[in-house]
């Protein structure tokens, strides 16, 4: 019984997986997704600039955390999808696990860039200062760096399959050292400064700030996966014009 | 067993015939000690009070740049293809490798930082910690060297991109190194970090061999 469930699901899945299946599906997917994160967006800018209170200390400044923390929360959540991806490729080796990882990369560099431009932008006229080495923002930093390097590997190798291996596999190293990164940054970090006076998770936040805050976030996590979701059409689309141009090649040598 | 004491006996031997290497290496260790107290001024409690992290920062520096040693060699020659059939498993022969790399590049840095203690002006108190810290710290960076050079080793650009790939990850290992061998901190969180540190390394050491396999494995298909 749970032997036939078990297959149904992975031919449910693999079919949803299969490069030209996705192709179809995912074409349905990309309008609605961008409707519903212009209309997020606006309905969080909304409440973001007109329904949330000034701080009282930060004034109207408090107003960049809108975007910056939902910048941060998808610095993580790619990485996350980034290293499921990376199973994914080396205990199924699917193609399909290669192409979001590699779709990924960059966004996740993206995001975190935004959450660090953004952070300092804010902590500017809170802080007095564009950079502090507090925990937080450092292991942001190197969780870039780490980013970079990902995408610096993909682009050394020309064989993307074989790239799509290794590069799963210092995924996963990295995913590993991340908490132990995180860990020792805190470490490192208390022993310098022992706590900011400033805190984002903030005192008991009231609902004028919640409301725009999950919905500023939502719109930016459905921006995230129209992002990813057409990084991955454009890179299969982009394999199989490769292939196709192969293929002309070695018919033109055998022709000559 | 025989095979592992061979294999290491023979890259030992490689590294020390092939000569040049380890003075390339000394030499840049050595020029780093030189270029950072000019850059800094002949300031010499700053120079004291900095002396464990630039010599941290030396060492890190100084070991990334023979990482492509570990295996391109092997790589070019095909010893790495018949590697791949023999009765060693591929990790054993990543973990000979590990310990070749950390005694030919960790190893004879540790011997030159006294030196590096004398132009850095700090005292000897600090010296003997610091090159403790860092004879306990350099396994786990030689670990994390050990898998980027796995990672690149069929790439041409190899030797740029392996750095790049370990810095971000050996940044715990400076914290808990440097952090352990400043003499200010109070004694119990020294011991902390010195602990942390140790921990790491054992971690490290234990896991690289296993993914550095993996991913030669993955890099040759």
């Amino acid at each position: 019984m749970t032997d036939q469930s078990e297959t149904i699901s992975s031919n449910w899945f693999s079919q949803l997986a299969h490069p030209g299946m996705f192709m179809r599906w995912s074409a349905y997917l990309i309008w609605p997704l961008g409707l519903l994160s212009i209309v997020l967006f606006a309905v969080g800018l909304w409440f973001a600039f007109f329904h949330s209170p000034a701080d009282y200390q930060m004034g109207e400044t408090v107003r960049i955390m809108y975007v910056h923390v939902p910048n941060a929360w998808l610095s993580q959540f790619c990485y996350g999808l980034m290293a499921v991806s990376a199973v994914g490729t080396l205990v199924w080796r699917h193609p399909m696990a290669d192409v979001s990882m590699k779709a990924a990369a960059p966004l996740g560099a993206a995001f975190t860039a935004m959450a660090l431009v953004t952070g300092s932008l804010w902590g500017r006229p809170t802080w007095g200062t564009f950079w502090e080495w507090d925990g937080r923002m450092t292991s942001t930093l190197i969780l870039f760096l780490i980013y970079l390097g990902l995408i610096a590997l993909w682009r050394t190798f020309e064989d993307q399959l074989r790239a799509a291996k290794v590069v799963a596999v210092l995924t996963l190293v990295g995913a590993v050292n991340i908490p132990i990164i995180k860990f020792s940054v805190d470490w490192w970090n208390t022993l310098h400064q022992p706590s900011t006076f400033f805190r984002a998770d903030g005192p008991k936040a009231p609902a004028s700030i919640i409301t725009p805050l999950l919905t500023m976030t939502l719109a930016f996590t459905v921006l995230f996966l129209l992002l990813h979701l057409l990084r991955m059409r454009t890179e299969v689309t982009k394999r199989k014009a490769d292939r196709l141009e192969h293929l002309k090649i070695a018919r033109q040598q055998k022709g000559a | 067993m025989r095979a592992f004491w061979a294999l290491l006996v023979r890259d030992l031997k490689s590294a020390s015939r092939a000569g040049g290497s380890l003075t390339t290496l000394l030499a840049f260790y050595l020029s780093l000690g030189v270029i950072l107290p000019i850059a800094i001024g002949p300031d010499k409690p700053l120079l004291a009070s900095l002396g464990p992290a630039l010599i941290w920062t030396g060492v890190l520096l100084s070991s990334l740049l023979g990482l492509d040693r570990i295996f391109v060699a092997d790589h070019e020659d095909g010893s790495l293809a018949a590697f791949r059939h023999s009765r060693l498993s591929l990790s054993t022969i990543s973990f000979v490798k590990l310990i070749v790399h950390w005694l030919t590049t960790a190893l004879p840095l540790i011997v030159l930082t006294p030196v590096m203690g004398v132009l850095l002006t700090i005292d000897l108190q600090t010296l003997l910690s610091v090159m403790l810290t860092l004879l306990l710290g350099t396994p786990a960076i030689a670990a994390l060297s050990l898998v980027a050079a796995a990672l690149s080793v069929s790439l041409k650009r190899g030797a740029v991109i392996a750095p790049i790939l370990v810095m971000p990850l050996a940044i715990p290992a400076v914290i808990f190194g440097v952090g352990a061998a400043k003499p200010l901190l109070g004694a119990g969180q020294a011991e902390t970090a010195l602990l942390y540190l140790s921990a790491m390394s054992l971690v490290f050491v234990a896991f690289a061999p296993f993914a550095a396999a993996l991913a030669l494995r993955l890099s040759q298909e």
